[in-house]
């Protein structure tokens, strides 16, 4: 099967989408334009940029470019799981949580992936290993800053109960043990969700591309399927780390709630 | 026989602070709202960061495990807090049922779901709460603070009884004068982040 190429007039067509909407927008006083037109704009670039850099990539397999670009990805996850918080850590610990947790588990779900199930050669196949781990931290990353801004609200919200639990004599663990979970519970949501409505409400973007490029449809829900449960043992497992690397830096050494380590709201 | 020490102890704007607490004594602290009562006994029970350090007898509070000193030196909060449904599931055991009874409490109290409780019974459950660890020594924020006059009288009894027979060292905040003259032993006012002694008033026991 072949992949119907589209020419730059075929992506025009669906560029007067957004210039409609943008019009619209102008018409009605929506104030959205500027934004649309922004927003589309960026994202052309954006992912032009990102094929030239894949291209590159596919024709010069070695391990030192698919590592950097690896981790060029997870700074920015990293960065981006930072400013999605109101209340983060001051410091190193503001974007060394996150991007730590995203670190052990998108890393590992990947690599494991790579070598036992799909097994590459080499095992890092820039063509399987940067989209794999793409789709990982985008998901890992949504998982990460939702579990991280619950635990972190609701132990401003909930101090004077933790406080209590910690002066009548509560480990540090047990006092943040509901807010723990709460928070890795948000986390996790998102995820479960989209397994439960993936083919019947949603057809997912992955196994749609690989449709419309032409690979069976079974072969596509195949991949669908491992990629589903990457992510979720990637975002399960990197809100567990974080959450609970975000659990201990709240206590002190001497188990003291510290919200004094959280920056103030907005600021 | 625990008596409670606090040596050079400072936090903010109060301190530094000397303090002798014998076994089986009740000092009663009062002072302006802001002087810094509640921060004196946050800092005992080491639960913000000080300087200096408290003792319970010859243990200092620096060399125990955080939630070990906290057991020993117990703080009752002014505001009760909680964070399950239901009041027993608060205690780690029983609850004395004597001690209910003496603070005009049922036995059912244990069962009772704690949105359906008033300030004054909450703040008296949070008393018996900890209480029941007991504790080597109190430091008491305004225990009876929600409380009315009859069963204001019952809680200092009970206290009264618990300090004797645990032989326990006891900080009491109070605003109230008669409180301080029926229960302290000794009285002291907090003011520019120093205590001063004042005259005894009438001893309690």
């Amino acid at each position: 099967m072949h992949v119907i190429n589209l020419s730059p007039l075929d992506l025009a067509i669906a560029a007067l989408l957004i210039l409609a909407l943008a019009g619209l927008s102008l018409r009605l006083r929506l104030g959205v334009e500027r934004q649309l037109l922004t927003s589309a704009a960026r994202s052309t670039i954006q992912l032009l940029l990102i094929g030239l850099v894949l291209k590159v990539l596919f024709d010069n397999v070695h391990l030192a470019w698919v590592a950097l670009m690896a981790g060029v990805m997870i700074l920015v996850a990293g960065r981006e799981v930072m400013v999605r918080q109101k209340r983060r850590f001051i410091g190193w610990w503001g974007f060394g949580v996150g991007t730590l947790s995203m670190f052990i588990s998108s890393f590992t779900v990947t690599v494991m992936a790579l070598l036992l199930v799909i097994g590459t050669s080499p095992w890092y196949a820039p063509q399987y290993a940067i989209p794999l781990l793409g789709m990982i931290l985008g998901n890992t990353m949504n998982g990460i800053s939702l579990g991280l801004d619950r635990l972190t609200q609701d132990a401003a919200q909930k101090r004077p109960i933790i406080e209590s639990r910690l002066a009548l004599g509560q480990s540090w663990q047990q006092s943040i043990s509901d807010s723990r979970r709460e928070a890795i519970r948000v986390g996790l949501i998102p995820i479960i969700n989209a397994m439960s409505a993936a083919g019947i409400v949603s057809l997912p973007g992955m196994m749609t591309g690989q449709i419309l490029a032409g690979t069976p449809p079974v072969e596509a829900v195949k991949y669908q399927i491992l990629v589903m449960f990457l992510i979720a043992g990637g975002t399960g497992f990197g809100t567990v780390v974080a959450v609970g690397l975000a659990a201990r830096r709240l206590f002190d050494e001497r188990q003291r709630l510290r919200l004094d380590r959280l920056s103030q709201p907005g600021k | 026989m625990p008596s409670l020490r606090l040596q050079h102890l400072r936090a903010r704007h109060v301190g530094p602070i000397e303090l002798n607490i014998d076994a089986g004594e009740c000092v009663c602290i009062h002072g302006a709202s802001g002087s810094g009562k509640t921060l004196l006994l946050r800092a005992i029970a080491d639960l913000d960061a000080h300087a200096g350090d408290a003792y319970l007898d010859d243990q200092r509070c620096s060399q125990l495990q955080a939630p070990d000193w906290r057991r020993s030196v117990a703080l009752v909060a002014a505001e009760s807090h909680w964070w399950g449904e239901r009041v027993g599931e608060h205690f780690e055991g029983e609850i004395n049922a004597s001690w209910l009874q003496q603070l005009g409490l049922p036995e059912a109290a244990i069962d009772w779901q704690l949105s359906r409780c008033s300030t004054g019974e909450r703040q008296r459950l949070a008393l018996l709460r900890t209480l029941m660890q007991n504790p080597g020594a109190l430091l008491l924020d305004e225990p009876t603070g929600n409380l009315d006059q009859a069963t204001t009288y019952r809680v200092e009894q009970l206290l009264a009884e618990y300090r004797r027979q645990r032989q326990a060292a006891v900080l009491w905040v109070s605003h109230d004068s008669g409180q301080i003259e029926r229960v302290a032993q000794r009285r002291f006012l907090l003011r520019d982040g120093r205590l001063a002694e004042e005259e005894r008033g009438l001893r309690c026991t």
